[in-house]
């Protein structure tokens, strides 16, 4: 009876310890960003990087990237002026620190409320979440760059950023 | 008369080809053709061959990440490509992604953009029309 029950208990345990990591992937753990779901955004900010979340940063920061897409951290990603205005209210409509969401608040963690920063890689908790990659990580040839979230994290575009 | 007859038959039948032919693409290409034939009375058609070579050629008027078509869209048009940030870039030739190059201000926007980073400058009709011919024949 005891041998019988064993392996019985054993997947229960199994069971209840995926569902506790299934269950913190669904409520993201804070890991959790929502993937943007516009077409035309999709399109025109997830041609060359993964479309990031807008919950990533807050509305002023999405208000200076589309003000300066002629100059994208070097690229020519200009749109023209009609999809910009578009894209611009989706990224501000659905940005961190819009209409007191919570998807984001975390990553905006040292950010001042009149700040403004253009790179999610430079927000302070981004820094903080990614201190223990090493160097040789990020210049693996599959990475390349800090903006290829997929690389590592692989459910990125469906707003997972979890390990 | 006969000869009349003739043209008639000739006119009606090269509408018919042509109507057979035309979509987006060939219509952009056929734009790319009258540009090309404007600037260049001497010239007689896009070239795969060409297209190719332009494909390969590294440059060194643009960006030093991107010095050439194929350090984002691969050697071969027929494999996927990737950005410099990582994203998967469908493959460039037309007979794996049949949809490519059906919307002319798409197919300006990024000849636009990518030209600027590949070559440092925009590309000529010519440029267009050889490339776009060389992945069609991909």
């Amino acid at each position: 009876m005891k041998l019988r029950s064993r392996p019985v208990a054993l997947g229960l345990a199994a069971l209840a310890f995926s569902a506790l990591v299934f269950g913190r992937a669904q409520a993201g753990g804070g890991h959790y960003y929502p993937p943007v779901a516009d077409p035309l955004v999709k399109e025109e900010c997830g041609s060359c990087h993964l479309a990031f979340a807008p919950a990533m940063l807050p509305a002023k920061s999405w208000q200076r990237v589309m003000n300066g897409l002629k100059n994208h951290f070097g690229d020519d990603a200009s749109v023209d002026p009609a999809q910009a205005e578009r894209i611009a209210a989706y990224l501000v409509a659905n940005a961190a620190d819009t209409g007191g969401r919570r998807y984001g608040g975390k990553l905006l963690r040292g950010v001042a409320t009149a700040d403004a920063p253009l790179r999610i890689t430079e927000l302070p908790k981004w820094v903080g979440e990614h201190r223990n990659v090493p160097d040789w990580e990020w210049r693996h040839k599959d990475v390349n760059s800090k903006a290829n979230c997929a690389a590592c994290h692989a459910d990125a575009a469906r707003g997972y950023y979890d390990e | 008369m006969n000869l009349q007859t003739a043209a008639i038959v000739l006119s009606l039948s090269l509408t018919l080809a042509t109507a057979a032919a035309a979509g987006p693409r060939e219509d952009q290409l056929a734009q790319y053709a009258a540009a090309a034939k404007a600037t260049t009375p001497a010239f007689a058609g896009f070239s795969a061959a060409r297209g190719e070579a332009l494909h390969r050629q590294k440059f060194a008027g643009g960006k030093p990440a991107t010095p050439s078509c194929a350090s984002c869209h691969a050697d071969d048009p027929r494999s996927a490509g990737r950005t410099p940030a990582g994203k998967t870039i469908e493959p460039a030739a037309v007979s794996l992604s049949p949809a490519r190059y059906t919307d002319a201000a798409k197919v300006e926007k990024w000849f636009k953009r990518n030209c600027n980073d590949v070559l440092g400058r925009e590309c000529t009709p010519l440029e267009k029309g050889d490339w776009l011919a060389y992945v069609a024949s991909r």
